[in-house]
């Protein structure tokens, strides 16, 4: 048992916290640490830098223009970059469907696709869930008709994060009625900018458009953007979810969140005290911090596993429910440190180039924001009741 | 031992929840959210006609109630509709302190605010002081026939919407002294007062005050100079009642539309309500709705006990109510999923309002160990 890292993994931490130092953009890491919201321009610029020393694809094999690491390296990155307030990289491109084309995608499919992920051509987006189709994603409704070389998509996607950005979305359709629903469903790349297709977006409880409605009607898409084999789709939607559980725990996250709490905790002043020195308030910061360093380990012992070979399974399904605990209580207990000034909600405050101050110490918006958009971390990704329903059946036996 | 509503309040619980039911549309809440007032005044008109407002009010001071239940049941229906006039403001704390402190003269203005034609609040929070009554920095000055205020005042809730303030400021005694402090009703477009104004978590406006030499006369003082701590106390008191009640009526609406999501929404084939992961998790929340009842009935019944007591059951019910608002928010927008994050649907500003709860007044943690205190005394 040894928990340190050895030496070429403190020299390639020491690289990335180089790396960041030098070419992580103040203005960047300051909106990120102030709970700004990020524009598409803030994201592009962050993705070019990185792009630029080959980091971009952290999980992408060499030969696609990726960084080659292996799952400690890619933790070290996720882990300084986290905490350093850069930027999240958007993953929908990147970790989900890059992964997915490298796996099942055709050469062509390979050659134009990937190269624009990475350079920032396309930005894409994920069309999974339906108002009917969330956690049972395989009753799915949207269509997929077949007519000539093209195939005619009809229906509905929801929640599609950042759809108002992207250029491209890609989809779960249905191709066939038969048999189990699983078996029915296509992966399908699809235009946004095709006739047919309006993006409506949803303003979340944060005040934010986060999220929209995108609607297909009689959308035409040529079926080479047809992913893999017709009515194979879910195998490559699963394939699609281990990826996108990478990184589940947000260990990095929860370290930058707790070190704001108390830093907020120190100057706000309560009964002429501050905060942080409160017994009961300590005690409750102490308490998801101790949870914390625990979690940092079990997350580790995962990535070990995974550096030595073995797929993580439902171990992820842990670190995603731990690790959206911690958040959310994190969050919880930031939102109660700013006292009274958690009242004011001036929402262009977090826009950039807005004029409009918040009221009260400018950390104080952006904590209840925080709070009420985290809420989203224990929903998606496969809520926090089905990963107990995964761990219950898969390690459990039960 | 009787926890029937009487005659009359039943009577005025059944007409104010079908009024605000009919009433308070997401329209209303809306145009009311983007007012400049940060309220309604059809909402509050009517209201005043029903005699919502003099509810809250003594028959000696010219109202129709004025207990703790007349209260709850006020405060338990705004709640339910989510509605977010400044009832507190105007007719428990402003209203109220003139009510307990003032002269005759002054108590005359309370016509008017109990017929709705005057809107009150009270500014006495300041940037530093968090939830400690005591804590005041304002300075007032006397001379001249009257006194000159200076100071800054924070998340004057109400205050967009009122016409006058009663503002709180120290003539003697440090920053944290529950003597010294005294109370004037000054109109909030007197010379020297700024008010910036903004938008709150849950609906409403607030403002932030500063004060540059304001000049107030002799009569804007309310109660004995240095000496309105007690009486602050007492206001607070009740307006925790009332705001454990809105809790309430929020937690009531909010399991109502669980619930109904839980027998309508289908997965996997089935209503989710089926699953019994959720099914024990709405049981729990049914559980603690029903603790914060009692705690607002328990707080509701002794706002007249002596101060100990009441103060007691003020940092119970507070104490009770942050922790149920904080599983209700939380385990209501879970079992919606994504449709629960929404602003589009009603859960999202509920569920706001809701978490909004525990910054007013004292949150969970600070009436905890109050009560600590209080009850080791
Ligand atoms: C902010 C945000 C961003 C998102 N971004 C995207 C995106 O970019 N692309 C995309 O495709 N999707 C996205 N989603 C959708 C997300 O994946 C779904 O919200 C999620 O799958 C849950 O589905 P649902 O919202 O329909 O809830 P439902 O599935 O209706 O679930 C409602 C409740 O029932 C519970 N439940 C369901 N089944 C069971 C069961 N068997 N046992 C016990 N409990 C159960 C759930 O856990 C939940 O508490 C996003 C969601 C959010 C909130």
């Amino acid at each position: 048992m040894d928990l340190t890292y050895t030496d070429a993994q403190k020299a390639f931490r020491d690289e990335v916290r180089a790396f960041l130092d030098e070419r992580l953009p103040r203005r960047l890491s300051d909106k990120v640490a102030g709970g700004k919201r990020l524009t598409k321009a803030d994201y592009e610029e962050w993705h070019a830098i990185l792009n630029d020393k080959g980091w971009l694809g952290v999980t992408w094999p060499k030969e696609h223009g990726g960084t080659g690491w292996d799952a400690v390296e890619r933790h070290i990155f996720e882990e300084e970059t986290t905490r350093a307030n850069a930027p999240r990289i958007v993953p929908f491109g990147l970790n989900m469907l890059g992964p997915v084309l490298m796996k099942f995608g055709s050469e062509a499919q390979k050659a134009h696709y990937l190269p624009r992920i990475l350079d920032g051509t396309d930005w894409w987006c994920q069309g999974y869930s339906e108002p009917g189709a969330g956690s049972d994603l395989a009753s799915l409704k949207t269509t997929a008709d077949r007519d000539g070389d093209h195939y005619v998509v009809n229906g509905q996607k929801t929640w599609t994060t950042l759809g108002q950005y992207a250029d491209k979305i890609f989809c779960l359709v249905r191709t066939s009625k038969e048999g189990k629903p699983q078996q029915g469903i296509s992966f399908l790349l699809i235009d946004m900018d095709s006739p047919g297709v309006t993006v409506r977006p949803i303003v979340l409880i944060d005040g934010e458009a986060e999220v929209n409605e995108v609607f297909f009607d009689n959308v035409r898409v040529p079926v080479e953007n047809l992913v893999g084999e017709e009515n194979k789709g879910w195998t490559y939607a699963k394939y699609l979810l281990t990826h996108e559980r990478t990184n589940i725990a947000g260990v990095g996250f929860s370290q930058a969140v707790l070190a704001n709490l108390k830093r907020i905790a120190g100057l706000e002043m309560q009964d002429g005290r501050p905060l942080i020195e409160n017994a009961l308030f300590a005690a409750k910061v102490a308490q998801v911090e101790i949870d914390l360093m625990a979690m940092a380990t079990t997350n580790l012992r995962v990535v070990a596993a995974a550096a030595a070979g073995q797929a993580p399974g439902a171990e992820s399904s842990m670190l995603k429910i731990k690790g959206t605990v911690i958040r959310q209580e994190l969050n919880h207990l930031t939102r109660r440190a700013v006292g009274p000034y958690a009242l004011p909600f001036v929402s262009e405050a977090l826009e950039d180039g807005s004029n409009a101050e918040p009221a009260g110490p400018d950390y104080a918006m952006p904590a209840v924001q925080s709070y009420f958009n985290n809420r989203k971390l224990s929903i998606y990704g496969g809520s926090n009741e089905v990963q107990r329903q995964i761990i219950s059946k898969a390690i459990l036996e039960l | 031992m009787n926890f029937e509503l009487t005659e009359e309040r039943r009577m005025l619980q059944d007409g104010l929840r079908r009024y605000l039911r009919d009433t308070v549309t997401p329209a209303l809440i809306d145009a009311a959210t983007e007012d400049a007032s940060g309220h309604s005044d059809i909402l509050w008109q009517g209201l005043a006609e029903m005699g919502v407002i003099g509810a809250l009010f003594s028959e000696d001071d010219g109202g129709f109630g004025g207990a703790g239940f007349d209260l709850a049941v006020v405060f338990e229906e705004m709640g339910r509709a989510g509605a977010f006039e400044p009832l507190i403001e105007s007719g428990i704390l402003a209203g109220g302190l003139i009510a307990a402190l003032g002269t005759g003269d002054q108590k005359a203005l309370l016509e008017d605010v109990i017929a709705g034609g005057s809107i009150l609040t009270l500014a006495h929070g300041e940037p530093g002081s968090r939830y400690d009554l005591a804590h005041v920095e304002t300075q007032a000055v006397a001379g001249d026939g009257g006194h000159t205020l200076n100071g800054r005042k924070a998340v004057v809730v109400g205050a967009p919407a009122a016409d006058r303030a009663i503002v709180s400021a120290r003539v003697s005694g440090g920053v944290r002294d529950g003597d010294g402090i005294s109370l004037f009703l000054v109109p909030l477009d007197a010379d020297g007062i700024e008010m910036r104004t903004y938008p709150l978590n849950g609906g409403g406006r607030a403002a932030e005050l500063t004060l540059t030499d304001v000049r107030v006369a002799e009569d804007a003082r309310i109660g004995p100079e240095g000496g309105a701590f007690d009486a602050l106390e007492a206001a607070h008191a009740r307006a925790s009642a009332a705001q454990c009640a809105e809790a309430l009526g929020l937690m009531e609406s909010i399991r109502e539309l669980t619930v109904g999501y839980l027998q309508t929404r289908k997965q996997f084939g089935q209503p989710i309500g089926k699953f019994q992961a959720l099914q024990h998790r709405m049981a729990d929340m049914l559980i603690e709705i029903e603790q914060a009842r009692s705690a607002t009935i328990n707080l509701a019944g002794h706002l007249d006990a002596p101060r100990a007591e009441r103060e007691r059951h003020v940092s119970a019910a507070k104490n009770l109510i942050g922790r149920a608002s904080k599983l209700v928010v939380e385990e209501s927008i879970q079992m919606h999923g994504g449709i629960g994050m929404t602003m589009e649907y009603a859960l999202g500003h509920l569920a706001k309002r809701l978490t909004m709860v525990d910054h007013r007044f004292g949150d969970t943690d600070w009436h905890l160990e109050r009560f600590i205190r209080l009850s080791a005394a």
